[in-house]
């Protein structure tokens, strides 16, 4: 229509001041689907927190809290499982691998956790990501430890330094393994998961600190020197749970039933996706807070156009009566300022989609290296295109207000112009 | 000239006049004063008229009327064999687009678009003014630059400045260009030369009778100041015709 034209050019006219609401009009949308991609992206790596990995083993207790312990480090078990149920759960036909990991002891606040090199080669995270070093290899000699990519920053830790151990989670004098001390054999990139914060060693290591020792204290006259149980026989007990690999998904729930009704000692096996996703829900309060957050600050985007529309308006009335003269209908009017309300919205939804897809492929590698969060670059999807026609309609509501307050106007002053 | 008066919805017979007005009463609402009231005003075609009178003689609401702004609720306004009171507001404002030129007496560009942009205003809203514009030059552009030349404004350093920086004679001009624009069959002027100074107000005059003649536009030209009174035709001084004067001072 003949009005799209001078409505285009009308702003081109007043360009710094339509530059500028666009401008606010890209950031808020920048920050809606900035919010929204990445809540997206957090679930779906918190979801991927631990993948490939079908079920998890662990003394009888409820499924949020083994996740929690087994993957998230976060709290203790309740027990532990005899060495001896783990060897048969591994003989089971239809697991394909297992990794058995042993929890307990810290170091500097950060957990240590025993276990075996086969960790290294079937933990995956994120799409089917497995851990990656950033230096060094995984533990081979009985005191070698593989550092979590955010141990070795926090501590400065390099390859070859070493590091003592603490018995339990807090990191007292009297409790430390100081005898055994461990030697930085591998770094681990980063990864996004509890595995940055985690201090891997060997099963057999952590059988080892703890010879001579009962009730959480070492006995007196009993310390063995730490080159002496190099010979010694270090097969765990116990250990604390069991990652499993199944031959095949489908097997998941008769394996899981399998372990639940174990005769020899109570276990309970989850899936791990469903109990991330449990776990999930129960902050996704919090994340759609932030999506609410960001969607007043698009609707602080659309009032600041309002503004800058409705105070154009009386310095424009005699454009408009220069207009109906020329034979526009208060309709032409009203389509005038929809169509600098339409312009401004729409450049502000292009310019901001333009921004956010800039600000992904600038910080993807920061975010990838820093947090572990990679952020694929897409298309926009559904849900995002759901909210950019949201943004689009409201800001043609917001258009309308001085649309109609102009079609008013030139309807009460015609042809007689009042400044 | 008032012959053929007939019934209400048809045209005065043989009536080829441009502007014909009967019994008209105009009040802006129902329980206000008459501000307007004409038994009869004729206006030929091809007349360059000049309407006198002071202000507060009704000039505007006139001007209205005729440009169709404004509608009559008694008696009747015909504008080119239409009678526009009967018609509706999009029909009226269709007319206005397709037939009449109009000239403010200041400010009437649209600051943000060219000067040729302004002169072809009209034929983003009348596909009869664009085609009539169309059969005298090959593009719309050829015809705003023909009129702009022969309004003495065809420099081509005022085609790359903004027009608010053109002067206020130079704005007018290419006001005049605008409401030629498409040859419309009525050029209605309000004081166009009120802000020209002695010289320019009346070489400001001649090319725009020039050009009305040439495009065979009527002009009705108001305004209070009489001492343009000789360039035209014929005059009217409004206040002598308008009925609602000697009651009420109103309008204006």
């Amino acid at each position: 229509m003949a009005v799209l034209g001078l409505a285009w050019k009308s702003l081109v006219n007043r360009r710094a001041t339509a530059a500028l609401t666009v401008f606010s009009i890209a950031l808020s949308v920048t920050l809606l689907v900035g919010v929204d991609r990445l809540r997206h992206e957090a679930r779906a790596s918190f979801a991927n927190t631990i993948s490939g990995t079908d079920l998890i083993v662990g003394a009888r207790s409820g499924g949020i809290q083994l996740l929690l312990y087994s993957v998230f480090r976060i709290g203790s078990p309740t027990n532990n499982i005899a060495w001896a149920s783990y060897r048969d759960l591994a003989e089971h036909p239809r697991v394909a691998w297992t990794v058995p990991i042993s929890l307990g002891d810290s170091h500097r606040g950060y957990r240590v956790m025993g276990t075996t090199t086969a960790y290294f080669q079937h933990y995956r995270y994120g799409r089917d990501r497995a851990l990656a070093f950033a230096a060094g290899d995984p533990f081979d000699d009985l005191y070698d430890a593989v550092l979590g990519a955010q141990v070795a920053r926090q501590l400065g830790y390099r390859l070859g330094d070493e590091l003592v151990v603490a018995h339990g989670a807090a990191d007292v004098d009297f409790t430390r393994h100081e005898d055994k001390p461990f030697r930085v054999a591998g770094i681990l990139e980063a990864t996004g998961t509890p595995v940055d914060h985690t201090v891997h060693v060997s099963l057999q290591a952590i059988e080892a600190i703890h010879v001579g020792w009962q009730g959480g204290a070492p006995m007196p006259g009993f310390e063995v020197p730490a080159e002496r149980l190099r010979t010694m026989d270090l097969t765990p007990d116990e250990i604390t749970a069991v990652l499993v690999g199944l031959t095949s998904r489908m097997a998941a729930f008769q394996v899981q039933r399998h372990v639940n009704d174990y005769p020899a000692e109570p276990l309970t096996a989850i899936l791990p996706g469903v109990a991330l996703s449990e776990l999930w829900n129960l902050m996704a309060v919090a994340e759609n807070a932030l999506l609410v957050v960001a969607a007043f600050v698009v609707v602080v985007g659309l009032v600041g156009m309002l503004t800058a529309l409705l105070a154009s308006l009386n310095e424009r009335r005699r454009e408009m009566a220069i207009l109906r003269s020329v034979g526009a209908r208060p309709v032409h009017v009203f389509a005038l300022i929809m169509g600098e309300a339409g312009v401004l919205t729409l450049s502000g939804i292009g310019l901001g989609l333009a921004l956010l897809y800039g600000l992904v492929l600038a910080a993807r590698a920061v975010m990838a290296q820093h947090l572990g969060l990679h952020i694929a670059v897409t298309a926009p999807g559904g849900g995002e295109l759901v909210l950019l026609g949201a943004v689009a309609m409201a800001g043609f509501v917001v258009g309308a207000i001085p649309a109609y307050r102009a079609y008013r106007l030139s309807l009460a002053d015609g042809l007689s112009i009042r400044v | 000239m008032s012959d053929g008066t007939t019934a209400n919805g048809q045209a005065p017979a043989g009536d080829a006049a441009v502007i014909h007005i009967r019994d008209l009463a105009f009040r802006w609402q129902p329980r206000d004063p008459v501000v307007l009231a004409l038994d009869e005003l004729v206006v030929e075609r091809g007349e360059q008229l000049f309407i006198e009178g002071p202000s507060g003689s009704g000039k505007s609401t006139l001007l209205g009327l005729l440009a169709g702004v404004s509608v009559a609720r008694q008696g009747e306004v015909w504008v080119l064999e239409q009678r526009l009171d009967a018609m509706g507001a999009a029909a009226r404002d269709h007319f206005r687009a397709h037939h009449i030129g109009y000239i403010f007496q200041m400010f009437n560009l649209i600051p943000y678009l060219s000067m040729v942009d302004n002169v072809t205003l009209p034929c983003r809203f009348s596909t009869r003014r664009r085609q009539q514009a169309l059969q005298r030059s090959p593009s719309l552009e050829a015809e705003a630059l023909r009129l702009l030349r022969h309004l003495d404004m065809d420099e081509p350093a005022f085609h790359r400045r903004p027009v608010t920086a053109l002067s206020v004679g130079q704005q007018q001009r290419v006001a005049a260009a605008r409401a030629l624009m498409g040859s419309p069959e009525l050029l209605i002027a309000d004081e166009p030369t009120s802000a020209l100074d002695g010289d320019r107000r009346e070489s400001f005059l001649r090319l725009l009778f020039d050009e009305c003649r040439a495009s065979g536009s009527t002009l009705v030209f108001v305004s209070h100041d009489r001492s343009l009174e000789g360039l035209f035709q014929r005059t009217i001084r409004l206040a002598g015709i308008n009925g609602a004067v000697t009651t009420s001072a109103a309008g204006g």
